[in-house]
């Protein structure tokens, strides 16, 4: 373990372990040009988290005296975001092969548009060699593999332009044998993005033989691909980790939610649940003419309880509340049998019939004549708006037909109901208390 | 005083009051009102909030906060959930304390979105290869959803795993009353953090947990999701791989009577137990209260914790009882875990998976 005080100059940050690499593996060279490169840069080592993903190269950070996470395979770069999110001082370094590019894809590109500062090393060697030889998101096409004995038929992944095209702040492409490699390291562990480092090399395990590649034909290759090697993109939008903490500064210390409770003012006659149940249609403000009229229970000293059901389309179709007022906790917020409906519109109409069909006599119906044909032993009370002092806008019409049901029904004071509408001051609830004294007075 | 509020905001108060500082999650009904609230509020405690591309990301974001210092939470439902699967794992493996709401809905796949369900009590005991124990609490109210989500917290740090919130889109979404004194405040332990000189992981004695090792303190520190020896080197050496796998099913399963929460409601000359969890218990507890003022004896058992087994509770409730009957929102997957302890009673199941709730009518009906 590193003592926790002074730091001396590093002349390795490697460990004494040898590397496990076959003969002529690319991964020699690429860690002992990332040794060379953190060597140059002098990191502390507690500052420095390799995070490794799965394949032969998922075994390097074991060969490192830096923090290590090895974790699953293709989501190194989810791991190492959480590490930049929660510690932007820390240095995080992704070591990635071709394989992780595939199965991780979807975490490469949006941490590349999200510009997170993460140094990302591609071992690109175009093959799965620790399982087998298998082809990957990068094999060239025509190229023999494990599960391409004909030649693969896919075209690689250009890895470098994805990136490119998505955000990231700093692309570079080369090989294993280029010998600025360490320094390319070193400027990509110094610009504070996403950069993203695709190196190609050697599998002497599979691709080598399979293909007769060699350094030579990692040149060749690349010309046949049309791709470029070098450094092929920087640009400079703000880090996310920063970002986030920038956009979050006005915000820090405001206080966080507590509870809001609403003291009773009013008195409810109420000695049983009752169960109202208000069936209308998406952009009715049904749901929040409900709200109001539970919080009105609330203010009564009742217990309340609101269950909303509305389709995925959120502004076409149904919307129905159920709503319950207890002077007892509620335990259950199922309703068979509602005490008393409110029907707003068709659509609301088409879902309750069930509802609908178990009502008795001595139970309550109010309905719009838009609602349509209604089924029910239930008591049926046509609502006309034409009889309402103000003109009502569409927004309007729920809390209206609320407003004169609960008047009606005896169950919460009308007062409760006003100022409940006034609990949220604003110029909605000014709206709100007029349509509820219109419906009242 | 009361107020009229649902489980998801209970959960996020219970959260950001037990310490969370990171979030990360993807949209999905019915646990889609967490993220979007912690997307607000854990700004304001300097706290990381972040919407993933995926849920994989989300958990794996999570993992990596919690090794840099984050006390973390993620939030989903049944899809969800199927793709946390490998991280789970790696959360075990690794001993991540970690706190994932699964906010229940009817699967499988798509399935009935958004209707209740509780079809994930034993995927969520045995959702990642391996099969290793974890922790779930139910909450039955949101008083509860408020008070467990703080639990959690607690046993994450405690036992360093995956802690589970199984709650469903009944609770998360219904807005209800709630009588602010009822907001429970459990203890949440803070982070011990391992100092510079010992070795991320210890196996001996297996039920211990050690104190866990975070980056970017004064020492290194490794993690691996690869079995590993105590300075998480990769090994397949037998003795220290089933060292490790004792170390992680005994610091739970050792540990089962520290963590076993539950309501006993049990009435003197009662032969039936109700058992249930969740939502579901809300329905039985009316149900109770029915049929004592209608003269019937019936006891209740409430299943706050679901994992490890409330075996003592569950035990304890049985003692005189001829029949019990489970209800659930699934095809009976908790029955088997009472059926294996109540040796002389008989045990039924009172199951729906049609998108709707259990009635009190139908726990009533239940009693013969």
């Amino acid at each position: 373990m590193i003592p926790p005080t002074t730091i001396t100059a590093l002349s390795t940050y490697r460990n004494d372990t040898p590397y496990p690499f076959c003969p002529g593996c690319g991964h020699h060279a690429i860690l002992d040009h990332l040794n060379a490169a953190l060597v140059s840069q002098q990191l502390d080592p507690r500052q420095v988290v390799l995070v490794s993903d799965i394949g032969c190269s998922g075994l390097s950070d074991q060969y490192f005296a830096t923090s290590a996470f090895h974790g699953l395979h293709g989501r190194s770069i989810t791991y190492a975001t959480g590490i930049k999110l929660a510690r932007p001082d820390l240095k995080v370094i992704v070591i990635m092969g071709d394989g992780g590019t595939g199965i991780g894809g979807a975490h490469l590109l949006n941490a590349a548009r999200r510009n997170i500062g993460l140094t990302v090393l591609v071992f690109n060697n175009f093959n799965f060699g620790m399982t087998g030889g298998q082809h990957s998101t990068t094999t060239p096409a025509g190229a023999i593999t494990a599960t391409t004995p004909g030649g693969n038929l896919e075209r690689p992944l250009d890895i470098c332009a994805t990136v490119a095209a998505n955000g990231a702040g700093y692309v570079w492409r080369g090989t294993s044998f280029d010998k600025d490699l360490s320094e390319r390291m070193a400027e990509a562990l110094r610009s504070e993005c996403f950069a993203l480092l695709d190196i190609w090399e050697l599998c002497t395990a599979y691709y080598v033989p399979s293909n007769h590649s060699s350094r030579k034909t990692l040149a060749t290759t690349l010309d046949e691909l049309g791709m470029k090697a070098g450094l092929l993109h920087r640009a400079s939008y703000p880090e996310y980790a920063a970002a986030y903490r920038d956009a979050s500064a006005p915000l820090r210390g405001k206080p966080l939610p507590a509870p809001r409770p609403i003291a009773p003012r009013f008195a409810s006659p109420l000695d049983r649940p009752f169960r109202l149940v208000i069936a209308g249609s998406a952009g009715g403000k049904v749901r929040s003419a409900a709200k109001l009229a539970g919080e009105a229970a609330l203010l009564s000293g009742l217990w309340a309880a609101q269950r909303d059901d509305y389709p995925i389309t959120v502004k076409t179709g149904h919307s129905i509340a159920e709503l319950i007022f207890s002077p007892r906790e509620i335990d259950y917020t199922g309703i068979t049998r509602p005490d008393a409906m409110i029907l707003l519109s068709r659509d609301g109409v088409s879902k309750v019939g069930r509802q609908l069909a178990a009502m008795r006599p001595e139970d309550r119906v109010f309905a719009l004549p838009d609602a349509g044909e209604i089924k029910t032993k239930a008591t049926v009370r046509v609502i006309d708006l034409a009889t309402s002092p103000m003109r009502l806008g569409s927004g309007q019409v729920a809390l209206y037909s609320v407003a004169l049901a609960l008047k009606e029904l005896g169950v919460i004071p009308v007062e409760a109901l006003e100022a409940a509408a006034t609990l949220r001051p604003g110029e909605l609830a000014t709206d709100n208390a007029k349509t509820i004294h219109a419906a009242t007075a | 005083m009361r107020e009229f509020t649902d489980g998801s905001t209970a959960i996020v108060r219970g959260a950001l009051d037990g310490g969370c500082n990171f979030f990360a999650g993807y949209p999905i009904t019915p646990a889609s009102p967490i993220l979007m609230q912690m997307m607000r509020e854990l700004p304001k405690a300097s706290g990381v909030a972040v919407q993933g591309e995926d849920e994989i990301s989300s958990i794996g974001m999570c993992i990596g906060a919690t090794l840099a210092g984050a006390r973390a939470m993620t939030a989903t439902s049944g899809p969800g959930l199927s793709l946390y699967s490998e991280n789970i794992g790696l959360a075990i493996i690794g001993e991540v304390p970690l706190v994932i709401v699964d906010v229940q809905r009817l699967g499988p796949a798509t399935g009935g979105a958004t209707t209740v369900g509780q079809g994930d009590v034993q995927f969520v005991r045995w959702g990642t290869a391996g099969g290793y124990p974890i922790i779930a609490l139910a909450p039955s109210s949101v008083a509860e959803c408020y008070a467990l989500t703080r639990r959690a917290f607690d046993l994450a740090e405690r036992f360093r795993c995956p802690v589970f919130l199984l709650t469903d889109k009944e609770l998360n979404m219904t807005t209800t009353t709630v009588e602010v004194d009822d907001y429970e405040k459990p203890e949440v332990r803070r982070r011990s953090v391992l100092p510079a000189s010992e070795p991320p992981y210890r196996y001996l004695p297996a039920a211990d947990v050690p104190p866990l090792a975070q980056y970017g303190g004064d020492g290194l520190v490794r993690f691996t999701g690869s079995t590993h020896d105590e300075r998480a080197i990769i090994t397949k050496a037998p003795a220290k791989v089933a060292q490790l796998n004792e170390h992680l099913r005994a610091k739970i399963e050792d540990h089962a009577d520290e963590i076993e929460l539950t309501v006993a409601d049990l009435q003197r000359g009662a032969t039936t137990l109700f058992v249930s969890y969740g939502v579901t218990a809300g329905a039985m507890r009316e149900a109770v209260t029915s049929l004592r003022a209608a003269g019937k004896a019936v006891s209740a058992l409430t299943l706050q914790s679901l994992w490890p087994v409330p075996e003592r509770a569950i035990r304890e409730a049985l003692t005189g009882i001829t029949r019990v009957v489970v209800a659930e929102l699934n095809h009976g997957q908790y029955r088997r875990e009472v059926e294996r302890l109540a040796k002389a009673a008989e045990v039924v199941g009172l199951n729906r998976v049609d998108g709707e709730l259990i009635s009190p009518e139908a726990f009533e009906e239940a009693v013969r």
